[in-house]
């Protein structure tokens, strides 16, 4: 049976969500097509009239757009922005990301599920980055969010799965996709919040800040894959104490 | 006075449209919203900037 990921109505076969930011446009091609990603996250800036090059031009089609609301303090900045978004005419997907911390950049909880129940009514697929807890999760849910995007770590830190617990919990009570978004530095903790259950993986900059972009991108893509197939399949048991031989203990010296 | 992308200019009268192209933006690219207004791509040529507008010329960039 095939595996599809399926979000705002919407199949993927790949459960890699790819980042664009801080690395050369000419790789977004090449990183897409090595990591198997078919969605791609994007920002909305001031264009400047130097910089000829558009960023549509270098992804290659088919690849869902993930706009992000990236600069937004509260969730009146975040729904302007996820609006001017859609007016690019690029598909109804949107990333809340709503800011008011510099240091760690976390998420705002509480402006996130606001801005959510708004744009969910106005017809966005709404993925909300989030700081893992159990009682946002389900206010996300109830405000009407296609999936929840837990951090495990602070954004652009590399720093693995600081929050695997409250993932967990979340993977284990929340009914939506859970989109473990941010601090991934490695294909190895994407594996394991696969292997956790996660329905996919969001990185950029460990693929950004790589020796190789594509390369690490198709690591991830490995790694993600991996994870996924371990947890579809059903761990191994974990004995609470002692071991148990892999092979048979008679028939030669016994 | 027009601010534009929050820079003040004086471009009050002319055309949208047109003061996109002059000014070196593929209009194809991007979005604009005008005193808090969405500009749809389509309106672009019949929106004629008035004094006190406040502009937002926007794109798309690499983000995660």
């Amino acid at each position: 049976m095939e595996d599809k990921f399926v979000l705002g109505g919407k199949e993927f076969k790949s459960r890699f969500i790819l980042g664009s930011g801080k690395y050369n446009l000419n790789l977004i091609k090449a990183a897409v097509e090595q990591g198997g990603a078919e969605i791609i996250t994007l920002a909305l800036r001031r264009a400047n009239t130097q910089e000829k090059d558009n960023i549509l031009d270098f992804i290659p089609k088919g690849v869902t757009l993930l706009p992000n609301t990236s600069g937004a303090r509260n969730a009146e900045e975040a729904v302007r922005i996820a609006r001017l978004s859609r007016a690019m005419g690029c598909g109804d997907f949107v990333k809340i990301e709503i800011m008011r911390d510099a240091k760690y950049l976390f998420p705002d909880n509480y402006e996130t599920v606001k801005a959510t129940e708004i744009l969910a009514k106005e017809g966005f697929v709404v993925l909300p980055y989030m700081n893992p807890d159990l009682n946002v999760a389900r206010d996300l849910q109830n405000a009407g969010a296609a999936a929840v995007m837990p951090l495990a770590a602070p954004i652009g830190s590399n720093k693995g799965l600081a929050t695997k617990a409250m993932i967990q919990v979340l993977i284990d009570e929340i009914d939506l996709p859970i989109i473990v978004d941010a601090g991934i530095g490695k294909p190895s903790q994407a594996c394991e919040a696969m292997e956790m259950g996660a329905a996919a993986i969001m990185a950029n900059t460990a693929i950004a800040t790589a020796g190789d972009v594509p390369e690490m991108a198709a690591a991830f893509k490995l790694a993600i894959e991996a994870g996924r197939k371990a947890y579809l399949t059903g761990m191994g048991r974990v004995l609470a104490r002692g071991g148990s031989a892999s092979d048979p203990l008679t028939g030669f010296l016994r | 006075m027009v601010k534009i992308n929050g820079e003040a200019k004086e471009i009050a009268g002319k055309n949208l449209l047109e003061y996109l192209i002059e000014n070196g933006f593929n209009p194809d690219h991007l979005v604009v919203e005008r005193n808090l207004e969405i500009i749809q791509k389509e309106q672009f040529g019949s929106v004629t900037i008035q004094d006190e507008d406040v502009i937002e010329v926007l794109r798309f960039v690499g983000g995660g």
